[in-house]
This record gives structure tokens, sequence and C-alpha cells, in this order.
């Protein structure tokens, strides 16, 4: 008998004597003999005490962000962490509930959703945004599959910036090769910003949406107004994806500039790094194309007494009602990580988000301002780029190499920049947060230098 | 849970507008000097202070989602018997494992010498979902189980391809998950359902004439979403894999035969493994979820990248493979989640996990056995975890599944899934799972049965419910005609 099973023994005999069976085995009859087993090839149960202590020296096991001084970046960002984020997380209200199906009494789940879609549709500056997605890559993908179902009569090819996360780029394959819809790549111009002009050429007549990432993979911050320009002047939908969401404190969302669709990964915004996943896709639109939506949507409504309540809604486009012509398969999202996102921007208000944009992007400058400092032979790899809190520098060795030879003096210095390939110059992408003490920056720099010489 | 009585929780925007900003959370400060964003960044593109949302001090904060939890249904309050979705007791010894911070401060991309215990962490649950699927090999990626039928369905188109075979549609019987048919859609494939038998299961004679060199394969839920298992299940492996196609299972309902039956002698191909039903994870209000995908050798080649290798004694995460399907996400995986399913595995151990399956079925069928008569059962055949009855009999007073549904809220219970599956009018689904106490269950079991008098008795009184609920029926016809899907400042 196990505690996380509610029949002892003698209740067995009991529900066994009320079906009137001598044993559970008659209940399994039904399960052919040629796929049976009688036994599980794992270890026995452990007790808390032995769980809890294994659990823990693999987590030993690991060195954490926290650490170490830690410029870790690309795609995940070490940010503030409230307690009372976890704290509202551990709700079992919160969190042993179902997709609230039943909005009578999942009101709380409701209405949080609710304010994070009203967020994230305002920082978006688009007009609607969805319950959540699993992550910024396959959000992407959505965006990139909600366009091709728009325009799909007549365009079959998606251009995307090379200076998108190039594992995002990975998974758009991934799901495009399957469709048959065809993926262009646009590398960036000399400035590491991406060319609007190339782009629409590479558009041709066949693109039904033009995708950049803003701040870009390489941490610049793309002419969006142009982008969204070159987009519509190809007949495309304009993408927007962003990976580092804290961005959205400061700088506009595409919507801003005639975006259709921005959409990306919202972990900066109150999730731990968690060693990738689960992070909390985001994705927002126009109010015209919300029958398009993939995903869960809540609405807002009236109960029996006319009183405000919220439910989910249009979910015609959905798989449990559409079926094989549904928007998306998504089913189970992210709904725990958009409501940690809702406490974290509500804890921060306006003003911190704010607040919190602006540390990042201070504490990233002064890293390259010092970095810079050692001289020669180290460079921005895009010196007058504008940049937010994430850069691509340029050592004496390929960045592979710095990053192994910091780790081992104890710095995490950067993220290979060519570790997913790219034809920007091979160096480390340093990212810098609000997180970041100065002392950190003084032993990021002292490490760079003492592998400089 | 609390009725709304006093007053609603308003919207946070809707917090006192007028008295100006107080106190927020205090991040970082004096470390770095300051930036003026308008030296450094586009000025087009800098936006304004924010006023999305106003600024409060931290017990307003916390006050405000302690509320809003109080309108929430959760499995610690009461029996949740939400047919197919599993809720079972999430223990809390793997939610304190998952907030390690060894686990919780790890970044993705730190070199794989300095994340040894992530890995092999992963590399563990991998090989404990081998031992109880039978099958060849894991993936950890997908996001969910409908993220797992599409990397499963794409290994299959992957497969095919390789031997030059372009096959256009894949087989799936009428009794699934949506997931199923929308998946297979998002895979490049026609979906083609396939109506069930007399007894709710595959109807062989059909297979027999839809499977033929056109079709990649057939999607199956096993036991299916009746709670039936398809008991010819391994002569629909051959038929399909004589013909030239893949066989999917979908795992969705693993938690009736764990320790009793293997996957991989049922034939399968390709099996996702919902992590937040079968290994407890916390279903959270809607995710996040984990849909690791277990393969047959035939499938191996084309699993996702990046994958955990070991060597010796190290492990190693490989991110390029020529014949792999490539990523389906970003990163590894939901890997917080896969720390909670871990614990979950070693908590319960090899004898545990069987009993789990043993005592979902056996309360599935104590509810079966209580509520026959007073609920009709359209298909009479055994059933495992879950049992579906229906509202013919109370349709008989014009009372519906819904209307018993939200009647069951003034009980204090969650009610079942409701219309679905879909060859069932009027479903209502019941899984009690093997975590409650029978008195629970049978509580639950009183209930349904007063609600089947009342239906005959009353039936207004069931039309009208819930009645005492934080907020009564919701009118979400309206709620779609035109949407309102965020708040804006009047």
């Amino acid at each position: 008998m196990h505690p996380w099973i509610g029949v002892g023994e003698a209740d067995r005999r009991r529900i066994l004597d009320e079906l009137g069976l001598d044993s559970v085995d008659a209940l399994f009859e039904t399960v052919p003999a040629a796929v049976r087993t009688d036994r599980l090839d794992l270890p026995p149960a452990e007790d808390e005490g032995r769980l809890m202590a294994s659990m823990r020296a693999l987590s030993g096991r690991n060195t954490t962000a926290a650490a170490v001084p830690s410029f870790l970046g690309a795609g995940a960002y070490r940010h503030v962490q409230p307690s009372a984020v976890d704290a509202v997380l551990s709700r079992a209200e919160f969190f042993t509930s179902y997709t609230p199906y039943q909005p009578e009494i999942s009101q709380g789940t409701l209405q949080a959703i609710f304010e994070f879609q009203t967020v994230i549709a305002g920082l978006a500056g688009l007009d609607v945004a969805n319950a959540s997605l699993y992550d910024g890559a396959t959000a992407l993908v959505e965006a990139a599959l909600m366009s091709h179902r728009l325009l799909r009569a007549k365009r079959n090819t998606v251009v995307v910036a090379e200076t998108v996360h190039p594992m995002y780029r990975r998974v758009l394959e991934t799901y495009a090769g399957a469709l048959g819809i065809a993926v262009v790549t646009v590398p960036p111009g000399e400035d590491g910003r991406t060319d609007p002009g190339r782009l629409a050429a590479a558009a041709g007549g066949d693109a039904c949406c033009l995708v950049v990432q803003s701040p870009n993979f390489v941490g610049i911050v793309e002419d969006l107004p142009a982008v969204a320009e070159a987009a519509h002047g190809a007949g495309a939908m304009a993408v927007q994806v962003v990976a580092e969401a804290a961005s959205l404190g400061i700088l506009h969302g595409g919507g801003r500039f005639g975006f259709d669709i921005v959409c990306g990964e919202a972990q900066s915004l109150g999730l731990p790094l968690g060693f990738g996943g689960p992070h909390l896709g985001f994705f927002a639109c126009r109010e015209e194309h919300k029958r398009q939506m993939p995903g869960r949507l809540v609405g807002q409504t009236v109960d029996a007494d006319g009183r405000r309540g919220f439910c989910l809604t249009l979910s015609t486009r959905e798989q449990h009602i559409r079926r094989a012509k549904a928007t998306s398969n998504i089913c189970s999202n992210h709904g725990l990580m958009a409501l940690a996102a809702t406490v974290f921007m509500e804890l921060l208000g306006g003003s911190g988000l704010r607040a919190m944009a602006l540390g990042s992007h201070a504490a990233a400058e002064e890293t390259k301002r010092r970095v810079l400092m050692l001289g020669d032979p180290w460079r921005l790899a895009y010196p007058i780029a504008p940049t937010f809190d994430e850069f691509l520098l340029v050592g004496p060795a390929p960045g592979e190499e710095l990053a192994r030879r910091a780790a081992e003096a104890g710095v995490f210095a950067g993220v290979p920049s060519r570790k997913w390939g790219g034809s920007w110059p091979d160096g480390l992408l340093v990212a810098a947060t609000e997180t970041t003490r100065a002392g950190e920056i003084r032993a990021l720099v002292e490490v760079l230098g003492r592998i400089g010489r | 849970m609390k009725p709304r009585t006093l007053h609603d929780e308003p919207l946070i925007f809707e917090r006192n507008p007028e008295r100006g900003p107080r106190g927020t959370f205090r991040l970082p400060a004096g470390e770095v000097p300051p930036v003026d964003p308008r030296a450094t960044l586009p000025a087009e593109q800098l936006r304004e202070p924010l006023d999305l949302l106003p600024d409060l001090g931290e017990l307003e904060v916390v006050q405000h989602f302690h509320r809003l939890s109080q309108m929430n249904f959760a499995v610690d309050e009461g029996l949740y018997p939400l047919g197919s979705c599993t809720m079972k007791y999430n223990p809390r010894v793997c939610e304190r494992a998952c907030r390690l911070e060894g686990f919780t401060e790890v970044h993705p991309l730190e070199p794989d010498g300095h994340v040894q215990g992530a890995l092999e962490l992963m590399w563990e649950l991998e090989r404990a979902l081998v031992a109880i699927t039978g099958m060849a090999a894991v993936t950890l990626q997908p996001a969910a189980g409908a993220h797992g039928e599409l990397t499963g369905m794409l290994m299959i188109r992957k497969a095919l391809a390789a031997r030059g075979d372009a096959r256009q549609a894949v087989i799936i019987p009428d009794s699934a998950h949506g997931t199923n048919p929308a998946s297979a859609t998002f895979a490049g494939y026609r979906a083609l359902e396939i109506a069930s038998g007399p007894d709710g299961t595959v109807d062989m004679a059909a297979l027999d004439r839809m499977m033929d060199e056109t079709v990649a394969g057939i999607m199956l839920t096993v036991p299916n979403t009746l709670g039936v298992f398809e008991h010819r299940i391994v002569e629909i492996s051959r038929l399909v894999h004589e013909r030239g196609g893949y066989v999917y299972l979908d795992g969705a309902n693993l938690n009736a035969f764990v320790g009793r039956a293997l996957p991989g002698l049922m034939g399968a191909d390709a099996l996702h493994i919902n992590l937040h039903k079968t290994f407890s994870t916390p279903h959270g209000g809607g995710g996040p979820g984990a849909g690791p995908v277990a393969v047959s050798e035939a499938l191996v080649p084309y699993l996702p990248v990046p994958r955990v290798v070991r060597e010796g004694d190290a492990f190693r995460m490989v991110w390029e493979d020529e014949r792999s399907i490539g990523p389906m996400r970003g990163f590894y995986a939901n890997f917080l989640v896969l720390v909670r399913a871990l614990a979950y595995i070693r908590g319960m151990g090899s004898d545990g996990l069987r009993e789990m399956s043993e005592a979902a079925v056996l309360l599935a069928n104590l509810v079966r056995r209580r509520l026959e008569g007073a609920y009709h059962l359209q298909y009479e055949a055994p059933t495992l975890h879950e049992v579906v009855f229906d509202d013919t009999f109370q349709k008989e007073h014009g009372v519906t599944n819904i209307d018993i549904a939200k009647r069951l809220l003034d009980h204090g219970f969650h009610p079942p899934t409701v219309s679905f599956p879909l060859i069932v009018h009027g479903a209502l689904m019941i899984e009690p799972t093997e975590s409650p106490s029978p008195e629970e269950v049978e509580a639950f079991c009183e209930a349904m049965l007063a609600i089947a008098r009342e239906a005959a008795e009353d039936p207004e009184r069931l039309r009208t419910a819930p009645h005492g609920t934080p907020v009564r029926r919701l009118d979400e016809v309206a709620a779609a005609r035109s949407p309102v899907l965020r708040w804006r400042k009047e």
C-alpha cells in the first residue's frame, strides 16, 4: 500500500466483493495475454528522505548560473525572481487544477489569464493575445502557420531573417518541411541588422510572411518600421518574434509599427531558467485575425445573474471541436507559466517593467564598455549597432574555445555565437541583465583579459 | 471555494487608478551607471512609460491572486473525476524536488560538464520510460501530449520518406481525442476516420478495407476513450505493418496498465506519454505538461535532436544528426516537469506503479457498478480506468449532461468530462484515478444518484444549476458571439 494511492488492502477486498470478483486480475482480462507483463524493471520505492537526498545529489552536479558570474543568454535570461511569484504558483487552487473547462469553478484561473492576455497584447502593441503557447520557438512556428493559413491560396513561402534565433528557425524547418512550406533565410547586412529590402526581394510574390526577431539573435534592435513596410509591400504578413521579453519594457512591440503578429518567449517575465523549460510562449495579433489564432483564449461574459465572469471562448478554432481542421493541435499549453508571468508583471507594475528593461540595458552597455577597454583583440562584431541587453563579442579564439576557457576559470562568459552555425562572426554572445552585479562584470573582464594575453 | 458574495475581485487594471503609484518590487540598483536609452537605442522604437499596469504594493498583488485562487476548484479540494485528463494527487515531495536551485537556476547553454546532473536525470528518466513501455528509446522533448503526437507522426513521415514512400493519410478512430486528427494534419496527413465497432473498439473489417498503400498508419488510443482495451491490438498492428504502415499509440491512458502490459509488445512504433497524467505532474490550470515519445527500433534513427548520450560515466548533449526530424522546440524539454516525473517514479517504485493502475481500475469499476441503472451506458464492454455514461435517461425529463455537470458543482465535486468522446451523445466520462479514498468516490456516486432522482423530480433545479458557486452559469454563447478578449480603459 502506497500513501499516494487512496485504496488500502481492506478497501481492495471490499470493492472486489462488491464487483463479485476474486482478484484484480479479472479486471484486466480484456488485455490480451501476448502483451501482458507482470513486473517492471525499476527500483523499489524510495521514502521521502532518500528520494530528496538522491534528487539533491543530482541537482548538486549542476553549476547554477547564480553560483558563478554568468553572462549566458541566447533565449534564456537570468532576471529577478520575486518570492511572491512561486508562492502564488504553489497554491493548490492554481497548480492542481485543470484547463478551465468549467468556468463556474475556475474564475481564478480565467481572470488571471484575461489579465495576462491584456498585458501581453499591450506590450505587443496589438489587439489580442492568446492564453500561452509552449515556448518562443513553437510560437514562431504557430505565427508562420497562421500566416500560411491566411494566405495559402496564393503563397507558400516563409521568409525569415537569419538573425532569428537559429534554434527557432530549426524548429520552424521541422514543422514546415512536413507541410511542404518553403523556408527562405536572409542573412543580415554588415551592421548586423536585417536589410528590409533584401527581405522583400527574397519574398518575391510567394511569401506568406516575413519574420524578424528583435532584439535579434546577436542582440541588435531591428529596424521594425522598415520591416513592416517591406512585408506589406510584398503582400505578406509581418511577424516579429521576441526572445528577450524584458526588452518590451522600453521598446515598443511591433504592433506599433504595423506588425500583424508579435510572438515569442516570455521566460524573462518571472520564470526560472530551469535548464530550458518549461518556459512561456506568447502570441498576439490583430482583432481581424483572431479566429485564425492558435491556442486557448479567455473572453469576458456574464453569468445568469448578469454579473461579469470569464470563460474559454472561440473554441471552434480548437482541436477538441474542429479536429483535423483546427488552427493548431495544441491542447495543454503553459497555463501555470502564464500565471507566473502575470503575477510577476503585476508585482513589478508598469514602472517596474520599465526599470527592469532599463537596468538590463544599462548593465549590458556597461559590460560592453568594460570589455572593450581590454582593447585588441577584443572587439564588437557590430560596433555601431544598437543592442538591448546582449551583444556579440569577438576575441582571440573561436566562441566555443572562449566559452570553455572562461568556464574553466569560473565565469560563464557567454554563448558561442556559432553554436548552431550562422553567417555572423564566431565569438561570444554576452548577455547582462538587471541582476548583473558590478563584481560579475569585473570577474568577466579579468578572465577575458587573461585569455586575451 | 468562496461564493463571490460581498464584492467581485476587480481586474488589476481597475485598482485605485487615481491614487498614484505605490512601491513595487525592488530591483537591484547601483551596480552600474544608468544609461539614457535615447542615446543608445532607436528613438522611434522607444516607448513612453508603461501605463498598462498600476504600481501596487506586494500585499495588494498577493491578495489579488489569493482571492482569485479562492474561486478555483482543485484536486486538493475534492474529487476531480475528469475523464481522460487523469486528475490525480500531485505529491508534494515532487514539487519540492523540482524547486531545488540546482535545477531551477541552471542555464540551458552551460557547457555540458557543468550540467551533468541535469543530463543524468534526463537519461535516467528515458531509461525508466523505456522500462515502463517496453519500447526501444524515448525522446523527452515534447511539451505536451499533442506535441508528442506530432513528434511521433513526423518520425513516421520521415521513416516513410527514407524508403521513398509518400503516403497521404492516417487512420484514426471516431472515438479519438481531437488532438489526433489535428496532429495528423500538422504532420501533413489527411485524417481518415474509422467508425468504432459495436463494442467500441476498432472494426477489423473496416480497417482491412481502409489500410492500403496510401495510408501511413493508424493512431490508436489504448485503452480507448471509452476505457475499453483494444483487445485485437496485436492483430491490428500486424495488419498495419504488413501493409507498410506504422502504428502510433496515444498513451493518454497509459495509467490504466502500467506494470500490466507493454506497448512494446503491442506492436507500437511510437507512443506518447503524458507525464502530467500517468506520472502525476500537475496540470497547472492548463499546463505545463510534458509528452515524451517512446519509439520502436524502426523509428530510433529519426528521434528529434538534441539528444542526451552517455559516454562512460559522462553525459553529453548531441545537437546534430542527419537522419533526425530536427528539433521540436527550443532547448531540450520541459525539464522541471521531468524532475517531478522522475521523483514520482522513484517515490512509487516498481510495485507502487503497478498498484497505481490496479487501484485506478478498481475505483473506476466501483463507479460503474454504483451508477449503472441510474445512468445509461452505451457500450457494455468491460472498462479499465474510466467509464462513459450518457444522459439518455435524464433527457426524458429535459435534463442534459451539461445540467448534470453543473449540478455536481453544488455538491462540491468537479464534473466528469462532458460531451466526449463524440461517439457517445451526451457523454459523461468519469475517471476517479487511484488517488481518492473509496469514501470520496462513494460520496461522488451518491451525489450522481441524487442528481438522477432530482432530474425526475425537479428538473428545473438542474437546468438552472449551479446555485452555490462563485458565479452562476456563464453565457458562453455570448462570449463567442462578440468576443471581449482583453480589458480596455473606458
